[in-house]
């Protein structure tokens, strides 16, 4: 009805907007990712078909030896979301395993007061950062920073042992499968997929992760539309915090011990995840989902190089640096285009 | 009459603070180990806890110091450590595929190989940074990940050990009484000393992280400049690498130089160059690793549990991160300031500081 | 159109930084339903102004009322909510959301605290309609111009308070500069929306360089001057001319002897020559000539791109078109350091983001420019280089005349010297100043206009460009004057050009 002036001042915009437009979709790099896994996974069943690649249940053991590390991308996911970084990710987790199991097995508490204990450590070690981050304009990477070194150190503080866990609670809640017919899920894969299921509504359900989305866009903006910039770093801070926590406890009860050396480094792999999955790390832009075909992408990776027996380890570093390097150049070069 | 503002004089000086700490740490020792600063010659080498900190603090100091002129260009490198456990990884498993692993010219040409790849690390941050603009800390993100992988490529996973006397002499050696490391540290050091401060290379970096759009139009070739800084880095990450693995006379491509990246940020932080860049101070970055080298010592020798270092460090981390927020002094310290404004007037010193060599 | 009850009054209102008033008891108001242009040049007080009336800034003295009632505005956010709108010049969405989330960001429509999609992707698309513009609300907003952004941001601006019924809906909306990157058809579309809301009661603060739209859309202003109020006027009963000169004043003209000196001088041979040189959005195609020893002056109001035709001649912006030949020989205009290899030297109108590193000190600062010329393996040996520095830091006479003072500490005066002393000491033969004398007091001014004379008499060219249209004739042999990113007309210096002649140049945009 209104047509009147826009389309003829644009003719260019109008014309290329069905390539430049499926190039500029926010949903290309998640994808992408998600056609990189069923590549890999049908590469694999071809490969391996014979050494039973093809059960569900290695599928869905992604999930059950994953678990951990979709709950903590998830939250690293919120945070580059927002414009900023994590690193104390993994010192988290180490320190939630160490706490928990040393709770637990050393004090005695039950487990159901330990979990929350857990949780609301998490959450407040990540408020704290994502205080400091916003009231005294400290870069994110520095503080959080100084959070791996707390928590790292914290856990030797607890103990410089390796704290195995007794706990009945435990290892039966470690070992109850959901079953599915096909296969069955552990305990810790169920968290993992609700976790990601609230985080989905959380971002595009709510006005905090819209607010999310738009900090990550453009802080400035985001500022001068009176949006609250403060309260909502905070809150994505500490929502890590918490995931990180989550993620703790999964590991605990994945590995049914607590260990100071627990997830060295796994905010890499966390990191490394989210930018698989098409997250900019520049934030923004992103999706959940996208993190969780980065956490399938990077278990599959391992998977396949069980599989292939000859293959060692340390491949699983290449390969994700690999990826890593060429997800940050078609990131690079999408942001590129649209900038001019 | 001269003696308060000449005072004031040293409190501004830049290594004032980093200097102190250093000091104040030092003394700490010396109720607990009243032989502290007690250096003795035993079978021709000295020892003494002084040297061991600079012996400890060899390969920190290394890593630090080419951090430095990359934080002084406004950007950061992550991919250190991984650089320090390639260039260990590729050296010793040289050195151990030779017949004769105390060959001088076959050494020579393993820590060359070493150096090498080293520098092709740097070329590659240096490329995604100053050739495809990408963030600095998510181009050398891509080595932090993939380099340990390459790493353990190398050493094929295992621990891989050398039997080599030359080898041994960078990281355990002794020459002329004190270890051979000090002197490949002072080396380094003053090579980056007269590199930066006797051509106008240090003049350029400062200019490039101190204001990047004024470089521009000044003229200045920031690429060229920021490639050879990351290139630097990595030559001196590579090198404490070497060190790191000859004194252990081993490569370990999983945990040799873990966290160094961490430590030597921190060490240039308390050196007191800014992380947003611009001004540098080469001799503050090493009294910064000092202070986190004698930290360590420090913690052992007061008897507190080792396993408490990552929390100090921490909070040093923390204490000095929040004293050069401005918005946190402001905050803090804003409120005294201002009731001491009055009182200004009344000390005429105050003005000349202003003109202090910064 | 107006009523007699102001909706916005703004009375007294003082702001202080360090330094500088940038307001001293500005008065101001605003009817309903009116479009009021807000006027001045660089440093007037006019984005200071909307910044305190937009919450950015808080005020030192004065009082605001809005309908007749006191205000306190102490955020952005406070101001939205009070019922002022704005839209900045840079589009402030995120352009990373839909057009629609844009629109609704921090008031989507929500049941149970979940966002009802539907009802926000209808709800915009209605006002969009209402608004008369053709814009999918489900797209992301970067898949859009810039033009249509601007339009998006005047309908979040607008469109509060339909969801949740808070908020009054907006009663005053500030446009800063929001067409300065907009084609014809495009402002067109802008001022139909302008209207539109305007008809509708909205009162609308506009703020432009182009004096055209100024006159197309606005039915009253204000004009400032140097912080203080010059005057508010019918834009009906004020004519171009009569605009400028309150918008520009009149300075006092002590260096009258200049004037004639550089009126007698002589200029020498061509030195840089300059065809069809243009930028989308930056300049349009021009030509121009400068010979040895000669002054260029440009005048124009801001915005008419006489920062963007300085900038294509150094390199600091690419051409599109054209080709700059100095001395005879083409040079490539790929980055700066061709220009300087070739002999232009440029210092920018923004002293601190373009001009200095201001945690160097003044020496350091002052080598710059020479030091990245000879590259950094080749340093310029320590006794040359106090010396030079001794030299201009006297020449110039820049206090504190101690060469280890950090720049950032100095006076806007003295920093301006030390970018001329870094440029000087390259012995440019060209020199490029744009508004050197912005901010500084006068004793500097007249300095540094005095150097402009005697360099061109050592046979330097200069292309000077000022806001005070004395100061550009005063100095100059050749008069650039440019309107609306135009370079409309060259006008040779003599007894018979005066500023009220540049003014009518620039008033009609046409070369007599």
């Amino acid at each position: 009805m209104s047509a009147t002036t826009r389309t003829p001042t644009t003719p260019e915009s109008r014309t290329t907007s069905t390539s430049a437009r499926l190039l500029g979709d926010r949903r290309l790099p998640v994808l992408v990712t998600a056609g990189l896994f069923l590549v890999m996974y049908i590469a694999g069943l071809s490969r391996y078909q014979n050494y039973g690649f093809g059960e569900p249940q290695v599928f869905l053991n992604l999930f059950i030896d994953n678990s951990y590390l979709l709950v903590a991308a998830v939250g690293a996911t919120f945070v580059i979301m927002s414009g900023g970084i994590d690193l104390s990710v993994g010192s988290v987790i180490g320190f939630t395993t160490m706490l928990t199991a040393w709770l637990v097995q050393d004090v005695g508490l039950p487990l159901l007061v330990v979990v929350p204990i857990s949780l609301s450590v998490g959450a407040f070690g990540g408020f704290l950062m994502g205080y400091v981050i916003h009231n005294f304009e400290i870069q994110p990477f520095i503080v959080t920073l100084a959070g791996l070194f707390l928590f790292r150190g914290l856990c030797l503080v607890i103990s410089k042992e390796s704290i195995a866990i007794s706990d009945s609670a435990v290892s039966s809640l470690a070992e109850t499968r959901i079953s599915l017919g096909v296969g069955d899920l552990s305990i810790g894969a169920v968290v993992a997929l609700v976790v990601l299921g609230v985080a989905f509504y959380v971002l595009h359900y709510t006005r905090f992760g819209r607010r999310v989305y738009a900090i990550g866009g453009n802080e400035q903006s985001a500022l001068l539309m009176g949006l609250p910039l403060g309260g909502t770093k905070i809150a994505v801070y500490t929502m890590s915090g918490f995931c990180s926590a989550l993620a703790g406890l999964l590991f605990m009860l994945y590995i049914q011990s607590g260990d100071p050396l627990h997830a060295v480094g796994m905010e890499l792999d966390a990191i490394a995840a989210v930018v698989i999955g098409g997250t900019l790390l520049t934030g923004g832009s992103g999706y959940v989902l996208g993190t969780l075909f980065g956490v399938l992408v990077l278990g599959l990776i391992k998977s396949i190089i069980q599989f292939e027996g000859t293959l060692s380890s340390w491949w699983t570093k290449i390969a994700t640096g690999v990826l890593l390097c060429a997800f940050i150049l078609v990131q690079r070069a999408m942001t590129a285009r649209k900038a001019t | 009459m001269t003696t308060p503002s000449r005072w004031r004089a040293l409190t501004r000086h830049h290594l004032f603070w980093p200097v102190a700490v250093l000091v104040a740490l030092l003394l700490v020792n010396v109720p607990f180990t009243p032989d502290f600063f007690a250096i003795h010659m035993t079978n021709g080498h000295l020892y003494g806890s002084l040297v061991s900190i600079v012996l400890f603090g060899s390969p920190l100091i290394l890593v630090a110091v080419g951090m430095t002129l990359v934080i002084a260009t406004g950007g950061i490198d992550l991919s250190v450590g991984a650089v320090v456990a390639i260039t260990g990884a590729l050296t010793c498993s040289y050195i151990s595929h030779q017949a004769d692993q105390n060959a001088l010219s076959g050494v020579l040409l393993a820590m060359g190989l070493g150096l090498v790849a080293a520098v092709v690390c740097g070329l590659w941050n240096g490329f995604l940074v100053a050739r495809m603009g990408i963030q600095p800390i998510i181009a050398t993100l891509i080595i932090m990940v993939a380099g340990r992988g390459v790493a353990q490529l190398i050493t094929d996973g295992q621990i891989i050990t050398v039997n080599s006397d030359p080898y041994q002499l960078i990281g355990g050696g002794y020459w002329l009484t004190l270890p051979f490391s000090i002197f490949v540290v002072a080396a380094v050091v003053a090579v980056t000393v007269v590199l930066t401060r006797r051509t106008a290379l240090g003049l350029l970096v400062e200019a490039v992280g101190g204001n990047a759009e004024a470089s521009r139009l000044v003229g200045i070739r920031s690429r060229r400049i920021k490639i050879m800084v990351y290139v630097f880095c990595a030559v001196s990450a590579g090198i404490a690498g070497l060190m790191i693995s000859s004194n252990t006379s081993a490569a370990d491509g999983n945990n040799a130089g873990l966290w160094i990246e961490l430590d030597a940020i921190l060490a240039v932080v308390i050196g007191g160059t800014s992380l947003l860049g611009g001004r540098f101070s080469i001799g503050g970055t090493v009294i910064g690793a000092l202070v986190i080298q004698t930290l360590t010592t420090t913690i052992y020798t007061i008897g507190v549990p080792t396993q408490t270092n990552l929390v100090f460090k921490a909070a040093v981390v923390i204490v000095v991160c929040l004293l050069q927020s401005p918005k946190f002094r402001a905050k803090v310290f804003g409120a005294r300031a201002k009731s001491a404004a009055p009182a200004a007037p009344a000390a005429p010193a105050e003005a000349a500081p202003k003109m202090e060599v910064s | 159109m107006a009523e007699p009850q102001p909706v916005l009054e703004m009375t007294g209102i003082v702001k202080e930084f360090p330094g500088v008033r940038a307001l001293s008891g500005v008065d101001f108001r605003l009817f309903p339903g009116e479009i009021h242009a807000l006027m001045g040049e660089n440093g007037a007080g006019k984005s200071t102004l909307i910044k305190v009336l937009t919450g950015v800034h808080t005020l030192d003295g004065g009082t605001i009322t809005l309908d007749g009632k006191p205000v306190r505005i102490g955020s952005p956010l406070q101001a939205q909510q009070a019922g002022i709108s704005t839209v900045y010049q840079e589009v402030n969405l995120c352009p990373n959301l839909s057009v629609a989330e844009n629109i609704f960001i921090g008031r989507e429509p929500t049941r149970a605290g979940r966002i009802q999609w539907k009802r926000m992707r209808s709800e915009a698309a209605k006002l969009v309609d209402r608004l008369g513009l053709d814009v999918d609300v489900t797209a992301p907003l970067s898949a859009y111009p810039l033009a249509v952004q601007q339009l998006v941001a005047i309908v979040r601006s607008v469109g509060t308070g339909d969801s949740d019924g808070e908020g009054s809906g907006t009663k005053v909306l500030v446009l800063d500069e929001p067409t300065s990157s907009l084609d014809r058809d495009e402002v067109l579309e802008l001022f139909r929306l302008m209207r539109q809301l305007r008809d509708e009661g909205v009162a609308i603060l506009f703020v432009s360089h182009f004096l055209d739209q100024i006159y197309e859309v606005c039915d009253r202003m204000t004009v400032l001057r140097n912080g203080a109020l010059v005057g508010e006027h019918m834009v009906r009963d004020l004519d171009q001319v009569g605009l400028i000169e309150l918008m520009i004043g009149k300075a006092l003209d002590q260096l009258e002897e200049l004037h004639d000196q550089q009126l007698h001088a002589d200029v020498g041979e061509p030195l840089l020559k300059a065809e069809g040189l243009g930028r989308t959005g930056g300049v349009a195609p021009f030509d121009l000539e400068i010979k040895k020893g000669e002054v260029v002056g440009l005048a124009g109001l801001l915005g008419s791109g006489r920062t963007e035709l300085a900038r294509l001649l150094f390199g600091a912006d690419q051409p599109d078109s054209g080709k700059l030949t100095v001395g005879g020989e083409a040079v490539s205009m790929s980055a700066p350091n061709d220009a300087i290899g070739a002999g232009i030297a440029f210092c920018s109108e923004n002293r601190k983001t373009e001009g200095l590193v201001p945690d160097l000190t003044v020496r350091e600062n002052i080598i710059l420019a020479l030091q990245a010329a000879r590259g950094w393996t080749r340093p310029i040996p320590a006794s040359q280089r106090d010396e030079l520095v001794a030299k201009y830091i006297a020449a110039l006479d820049i206090r504190p005349a101690n060469p280890e003072a950090r720049v950032g500490q100095l006076s806007g005066g003295n920093q301006q010297k030390v970018l001329l002393a870094r440029w000087l000491i390259t012995q440019p033969k060209l020199l490029i100043l744009d508004e050197p004398t912005r901010g500084i007091d006068i004793g500097a001014k007249t300095e540094i206009q005095k150097l402009v004379v005697s360099l061109s008499e050592d046979g330097m060219s200069v292309l000077y460009i000022a806001a005070e249209l004395e100061e550009v004739l005063r100095l100059s042999h050749t008069i650039g004057v440019l309107r609306d990113r135009k370079l409309v007309a060259q006008l040779t210096n003599g007894p018979e050009i005066t500023t009220s002649k540049i003014l009518e140049t620039i008033a009609s945009g046409e070369h007599q």
